[in-house]
Order: C-alpha cells, then sequence, then structure tokens
C-alpha cells in the first residue's frame, strides 16, 4: 500500500447528481466509463440533498466496477442500524461497498434527533465506537453460518454466531445527557456478513487520534491548497504508520467548452485545495501527487461538465503515463484496496451465540 | 363515481378491483429452504427476481419485514427457519434502479427510530424512485430487542401507539414542509413526551407529496391509530368473512376518526398454492406444509411452550407426556407473541391431539400453517372466489408471501393474474407512475401549516 511504484486509483464525488434516479446513473455510469474507481456520496445535511447511503444503494445495480462509498455520521445515528445497512449496500453492489465515517458537528444535527451537541473530543469517541460496532456485528455471522442442513432441518449453524456484546465501558468526555451516555450493542446482525467480509472504512484525517489508526482502511487528507497537499499526504502517512491507504482530497475546476475554470472557481469554499486551470495541468498534478498518495478523491466543482472533459483527457493520459490503474471488473473495494478477505474475528476464538451469556 | 366522493363518502363503496402487493418475509417459517429450487435470502439476484415478477404481473406493491433482533429459542438464536435480511430501505433504493412502477415499502419501527432521521430517509427513497415509497408502520418494542439499540429502552405498551402517532404526525410535517418545489422548508419542531424534534427539512416533496402509508397491528388501539393515520391496513384477516367483518369494523373506525368510508384501504397477508386443477393444489399444498414444517420444527415449535428441550421425543408420535418447566410460555423471542399458561396449554393441547388422534407434526401444522391465510386451489377456482372479494369489497387487495424464493410469485403472474383480468376484476396497466396512483389514493391533504406542531403525546 505505501509502495510508490504502485499506480493509484481515483475517487470522485458524486453529490451533484442529486437525487433524481436517472440522474444518479446517468452520473455513476459515466464516472465507472471513465475509470474511475469509486463514488462518494456526501451526507452532509444540506437542502435537496438525499440519504447518501440510499443514492449509493441505487447506484449498485446499474454498475459492476466501481466501488460505492457513502458517508454516514455516526454521532447522532444508531450503530446497529448504519451496520445493518452498510452490510445491505454491500449486497446489493456486489461486494462495492464502503464507509465514509463522519461525525456530525454542528448543533442542528444535535437538535433534529433531541439531543444535546456532542463536541470536541466526544465526537472521535462516537466514531470510534460505531466503527467497533460495525465491525463485529459484521463479524457477528461467520462466512458459513447459512449451512442449510435438510437432513437436521437446520437453516442456521447457531454455533457460527455470536453476540458481539459492545460496550463503551465509560460515558463519553460530553455534557450530561443522552448525547454523550456510554451505551451497550448485544448483537448478533440480522444480516449475514457482508459480502467482502468487512466493507473498507474510509475516515479524514481530522478524526484520527480518538479513532486508531487500525480501526481504518483508509484515511481522507485534506489541506487549504494545492501545493500543501503532497507534504499533508506525507505527513499523514509518517504520523499513522500503519499499512492504511492515504487518500487526497482535491477540488477540480476544469477549463471547459471555452469558459476558463476561473469563471467557475468562485463557488468553492470548502477549506480544501483546488485544481483550477486545463485538463493538461491537472493529469501533471495528479501524475505528482499519486506518488505520494495511494489515491486522490476529486470534488468537481461541476459534475457533468468536469466529468466529461476527466473521462476524455486526465484519466487516459495519467493510465498512459502508468500512475494510475486500470479498473478491475467484477472486483471488490477491498481488491480495489489491495486488502485482503479476513476471517471473523469470532472464527475460532470465541465462544457461540449463547453459550455463557 | 369520482375518488374525490369515493374517498369522503360516509357510505363504503366498494371499488370492485384487488390489487396484489408481495411480501418478501426474510425471516419465518412460511419460506421453504429444503427445496432444490430455493434460492438464496440475500443475494440482490433474489430481490431483483421477485420484484421484476411482480412489477410483470402489476403488482402495486414490493414489501419488506423487519425485525431488529434475531429470533431465540430456549436461549440462542432459533436455527430452523430462514432469517437473516437486508435493511428494507437500502434494499428498496436499490430496487428502485430496476423496476420503473411498482410501489417499494419499507417496513419501519417507531420505537428504535428518531423521527426527524426515518422521515428524511423514506423521504429519499420516495424521491429515488420517483415517487414510489411507503412506510410499513410497526410498533413491536421490547427490552430484549432495546438491547441492540443505544437509546436502549422501551416504552410502556400502553404509551405505545401514542408514541407512534406523534411520530407519525412528525413525520408528516416534515414531508410537508416545503412550500414550494424549490424550497425554503419551514422549520418543524415537535416537544413531547418520548422525544424533541428541532428540524429544517431538507427534501421537497416528491411525485406522490409524500410516502404511502401502511400500519400492521391488528389490536384496537392499533386498528385506530390506522384509521386516523394511516393510507392502508396489512391486515391480519384474509378469509372471506372474517374480510368483511374486518371491512365493517374499520369503516366505522374510519368515520369516528373524521375520515371517509373509503379512507383506509385493506390487504390482508395471504398465501397462493395454485395448479391447474383443485386437485394437484391440494397434492401440492401437501408438499409445501412438509418443507415448511418439518419434524424439527414440529418439536421446536412445542419445545418454546414447553421450555425445554424434547428432541427425543418422535415428531410422528404423540405430544411428550412430561410438563412444561415453565410457568409462562415464551414463544420464539421475536415472533410476537404474548405468554399464556404453560401447563394449561399442555393439557388442552394433549387432550386436542389425542381427541383427533394427531402426531406432534400433524398437530403442529394443523396450528402453524396460515391455514386461514391460504387460498388453495386451481387458478380458475381461485380467480373466482377473489372476484368475490371484489365485488363486495371485502378487501382492496392481498399481500401475498410467496413460500419460495425467487420463484414464488411466477404461477400467480402467468396464470392467476390473466384469470382475474379476465373477469375484470384486476388492474391491466399501471394507472400511473406513483404508489398513490396505482392504488387510487388521493392526494393527502398538507398536515399542519403552522411552522410549530401542537406539544402531545
Ligand atoms: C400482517 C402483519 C405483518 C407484520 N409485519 C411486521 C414486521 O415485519 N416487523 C415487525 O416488527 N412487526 C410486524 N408486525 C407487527 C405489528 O406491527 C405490531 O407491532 C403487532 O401486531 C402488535 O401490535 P398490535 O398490538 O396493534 O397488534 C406485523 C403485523 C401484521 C398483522
Amino acid at each position: 500500500m505505501t509502495n510508490s511504484f504502485t499506480p493509484g486509483f481515483l475517487a470522485i464525488e458524486l453529490d451533484d447528481a442529486g437525487w433524481e434516479g436517472a440522474e444518479i446513473s446517468r452520473a455513476v455510469l459515466a464516472a465507472e466509463s471513465a475509470g474511475f474507481h469509486a463514488g462518494t456520496f456526501t451526507d452532509a445535511p444540506a437542502p435537496g440533498r438525499a440519504n447518501a447511503l440510499q443514492r449509493a444503494a441505487f447506484a449498485g445495480p446499474v454498475t459492476r466496477t466501481i466501488a460505492l462509498v457513502p458517508e454516514v455520521d455516526t454521532v447522532y445515528t444508531e450503530p446497529f442500524h448504519i451496520s445493518t445497512q452498510l452490510a445491505s449496500l454491500d449486497y446489493v453492489s456486489g461486494g462495492r461497498a464502503g464507509w465514509i465515517v463522519t461525525a456530525a458537528e454542528s448543533p442542528a444535527a444535535a437538535a433534529a434527533v433531541g439531543r444535546s451537541s456532542v463536541t470536541g473530543a466526544a465526537l472521535g469517541q462516537e466514531a470510534a465506537a460505531s466503527i467497533e460496532v460495525s465491525r463485529r456485528l459484521w463479524d457477528s455471522w461467520e462466512d458459513d453460518a447459512v449451512i442449510r442442513d435438510v437432513a437436521t432441518g437446520r437453516y442456521l449453524d447457531v454455533d457460527r454466531l455470536h453476540y458481539v456484546d459492545f460496550d463503551t465501558a465509560v460515558d463519553f468526555e460530553t455534557p450530561a445527557g443522552f448525547a454523550g451516555a456510554g451505551y451497550s450493542v448485544k448483537g448478533p446482525s440480522i444480516i449475514p456478513r457482508p459480502l467482502q467480509g468487512q466493507l473498507p472504512v474510509l475516515a479524514p484525517a481530522s478524526l484520527l487520534g480518538e479513532v486508531s489508526a487500525d480501526a481504518v482502511d483508509a484515511v481522507l487528507v485534506s489541506s487549504p491548497t494545492a501545493e500543501l497537499l503532497a507534504a499533508e499526504v506525507r505527513d499523514v502517512r509518517g504520523r499513522i504508520g500503519a499499512p492504511v491507504a492515504v487518500v487526497a482530497e482535491l477540488d477540480v475546476v476544469l477549463d471547459s467548452r471555452g469558459q476558463a475554470a476561473g469563471e467557475r472557481v468562485a463557488g468553492l469554499d470548502d477549506g480544501r485545495a483546488v485544481y483550477a486551470g486545463s485538463a493538461d495541468g491537472l493529469t501533471d498534478f495528479l501524475s505528482e501527487l499519486l506518488k505520494e498518495a495511494d489515491g486522490v478523491r476529486l470534488h468537481p466543482a461541476s459534475l457533468f461538465v468536469d466529468l466529461e472533459e476527466l473521462g476524455r483527457l486526465v484519466l487516459p493520459e495519467l493510465r498512459r503515463r502508468g500512475v494510475l490503474r486500470p479498473p478491475t471488473p467484477d472486483g471488490t473495494f477491498r481488491d480495489l484496496l489491495g486488502l485482503s478477505r479476513p476471517a471473523s474475528r469470532y472464527a475460532t476464538t470465541a465462544a457461540p451465540a449463547g453459550a455463557g451469556k | 363515481m369520482t375518488q374525490h366522493t369515493r374517498a369522503t363518502s360516509e357510505i363504503f363503496t366498494p371499488s370492485g378491483q384487488i390489487q396484489f402487493g408481495v411480501f418478501f418475509q426474510g425471516v419465518n417459517a412460511g419460506t421453504i429452504w429444503k427445496a432444490p429450487e430455493s434460492g438464496s435470502q440475500t443475494d440482490f439476484e433474489s430481490f431483483r427476481r421477485i420484484a421484476q415478477t411482480a412489477e410483470r404481473g402489476l403488482f402495486a406493491a414490493f414489501f419488506l419485514g423487519e425485525g431488529l433482533r434475531l429470533r431465540e429459542h430456549l436461549g440462542r438464536p432459533h436455527a430452523l427457519d430462514v432469517v437473516g435480511r437486508p435493511d428494507a430501505q437500502t434494499m428498496l433504493a436499490a430496487l428502485a434502479s430496476v423496476t420503473t412502477n411498482i410501489g417499494l415499502v419499507a417496513t419501519q419501527n417507531t420505537t428504535y427510530n428518531d423521527p426527524a432521521d426515518l422521515a428524511h430517509r423514506l423521504a429519499s427513497l420516495d424521491l429515488i424512485s420517483g415517487g414510489r415509497a411507503a412506510w410499513n408502520i410497526v410498533t413491536t418494542d421490547n427490552a430484549w430487542t432495546g438491547a441492540n439499540f443505544r437509546r436502549g429502552g422501551y416504552l410502556d405498551h400502553a404509551d405505545r401507539y401514542k408514541h407512534a402517532e406523534a411520530f407519525v404526525e412528525t413525520a408528516k410535517r416534515i414531508w410537508d414542509s416545503w412550500e414550494t418545489p424549490d424550497g425554503p422548508a419551514r422549520r418543524v419542531l415537535q416537544q413531547g413526551q418520548h422525544y424533541t424534534v428541532d428540524v429544517t427539512p431538507r427534501l421537497p416533496r416528491s411525485a406522490q407529496y409524500r410516502p404511502v402509508l401502511f400500519q400492521a397491528g391488528d389490536s384496537p388501539e392499533g386498528r385506530n391509530f390506522a384509521a386516523r393515520q394511516a393510507d392502508v391496513i396489512f391486515s391480519a384477516h384474509p378469509k372471506f368473512d372474517d374480510a368483511v367483518e374486518f371491512r365493517k369494523d374499520l369503516v366505522e373506525r374510519s368515520l369516528a376518526a373524521g375520515r371517509g368510508a373509503n379512507a383506509v384501504q385493506i390487504m390482508p397477508a395471504s398465501e397462493f398454492i395454485l395448479a391447474a386443477t383443485d386437485a394437484e393444489a391440494l397434492e401440492k399444498k401437501e408438499w409445501v406444509r412438509s418443507l415448511q414444517i418439518g419434524p424439527q420444527q414440529a418439536v421446536a415449535y412445542l419445545e418454546q411452550f414447553w421450555g425445554r428441550e424434547l428432541s427425543a421425543y418422535d415428531p410422528d408420535g404423540p405430544l411428550p407426556e412430561i410438563d412444561p418447566v415453565v410457568e409462562e410460555t415464551s414463544e420464539t423471542r421475536g415472533s410476537g407473541f404474548h405468554g399464556a399458561k404453560a401447563r394449561q396449554l399442555a393439557d388442552q393441547w394433549r387432550a386436542e391431539a389425542k381427541d383427533k388422534g394427531l402426531s406432534i407434526r400433524q398437530f403442529v401444522t394443523s396450528r402453524t400453517a396460515r391455514v386461514d391465510a391460504t387460498f388453495t386451489g386451481s387458478y380458475t377456482a381461485v380467480a373466482d372466489q377473489l372476484a368475490e372479494y371484489a365485488r363486495v369489497g371485502a378487501v382492496d387487495g392481498f399481500n401475498i408471501s410467496p413460500w419460495l424464493v425467487p420463484t414464488g410469485l411466477d404461477d400467480i403472474v402467468n396464470h392467476l393474474v390473466p384469470e382475474l383480468q379476465e373477469r375484470g376484476v384486476y388492474p391491466t396497466e399501471y394507472r400511473g407512475s406513483t404508489l398513490r396512483e396505482h392504488l387510487g389514493l388521493e392526494t393527502p391533504v398538507r398536515s399542519s401549516d403552522g411552522a410549530v406542531g401542537a406539544v402531545r403525546a
């Protein structure tokens, strides 16, 4: 993963496609045929933005290669529900699902569910707890738990199902009230183990610390300017020291149809590094960046406009230069990240469900 | 007569039509997994196949059930039935991309969800699917299921529907919050005993305005709740006389709630065992039942009432002579039944089985098979039967649980639907593009025009 000679991968944020089914299909198919390896779906509350996980699920059956990776919040959601939803996404996408972990900071998100606002270190603690719950639940059915054994009349081998008995142990560091209270989750999951065993988990570097690098498969790295991005990637890689993919975040505005990028750049003010300019310039920039980062996620200023230029001019050239790998038809998201399919943590050691409760 | 007068009239008028829905249950004894043609319960292909077959048969809706904790038997997960199912809304969002007309109904619980979050996700499904989403509102709640949730606990049983109703009213206000298709939204504020919501909704109305509401709960409180809030009841009363009775009851409750006699539709849960002739259908039924209630299931069924292992007993022999070890029965946890006095029940059952000369397996089959919910016969005979339901308006449709996945709807779509169409009691095309249109439901009255909801429940 850290071998800088391995060609990298590219992800693209598909939020601009909106909520209409036909538009989601158009966007995700365009991204797939352009050779993007993953499509992501932001879920930050905004007018007109539909649930990210459902948009990703809609995209599952219409695509074959591209990984589908929604953001899912960990602070004001039920870990049991999001674990089930993400496992289900893995089924409807044939093993191409991933999860971008977010931790909602806005007081509005807390008010919507009637909880007190979670801030500071507790955000990362919430995220860490949610990731752990999901990972345990995904393992709570061993791969071969469904046996369909006609002779004994058993559909399940109950010995291959496991209670997860998760407990936060201590209350999170947060003001009193429901929001910060610790909690427990019993299990087992209500859906069999996901096709990938464990979905790849991606987290922004800002959550690292409370979220251990071992708990994630990829880290999303931002910097305020494009010039600083490669150095930031190097820095984060040095800090985590774990075999975790590092993915750089980049806003992109390309010159298109006679309109200079500069004229469209105004709308971008999200604090991420921005590349604005020609397709050739972006190709050179990404060629260098992909020597440092395992992958880059592009946030196009205008999805359909920029996607056309990217597919026509940028990705083919990156592949020709050998810095971008060709998409693998029918591969899983884990395959893309170079991760093998792990055995369930409960496979050999833990007591079966029901024993010694 | 126009739909408007039908829906607001005080006199019930049969539509003369029936609709079909398919209920992909995912967890139950009714789905046969032992046959060679039994497919996967989790692969997307199984869901796609059933949904597309249903759509070919002009079914109004595809339903997914929900259970938020695995059922248990004698303290361990129940092993004998199909189990393990995808999240309903995630699966339905995926199915939206491979279907164009069929309604997509998610069973979702009011106890283990937050109103603002659930309303947003249902609105998302409704928009993504082009106005085909529905919510089957269920209220199942217990501490045992709560152990999977951070909000933990559960509600007083008596408060269950109060909570559910406040939940649903909040959801409706969230769906109705956009002034125009482009916004901006009104802020929705709800302060109650069970939860507080303060949210500025993010999504506009869908092509069908808001998700259609189904309700599945049979207690008097459940029926009243449906009469006030729901568009359709997913009922447990498919047999003709019972269905007619249930219709009467629901019409009364709807009128009492200030709605029209036709305002709430009824679709009972049902099962169909069909063949070219009645004789063949009966033969098929034997086969279906033998695979639904195998020897192990029969013994396990008794074990949950006896509270002890009975595997030493011959399923083809008489009921166990030993007594239950529990005071109260605890039927397989998660199946939604409540206890009766165990010893008394055992005595009663032993006497009944002895009387009728039934083995364990025969006795259990007679109790558990969906006796009341099964239509068995030739395509023409069953079509005649259903035409009678349509004529008197006993139901508005049937929600069919296929006993085989994914081929369980094939004979219904290929043979029964054409018979019904010939009799003029089944749609010959989709009426529109939304679920609300398929069902002939009114455009909903926009709820509460004030931004701030009443403080209640
Ligand atoms: C036909 C039918 C289907 C149901 N499906 C579900 C289900 O999938 N999940 C669930 O939690 N409850 C389900 N229920 C349970 C009801 O929603 C309700 O919680 C239960 O019947 C108890 O409510 P009551 O006391 O009003 O009957 C179903 C009920 C009926 C009648």
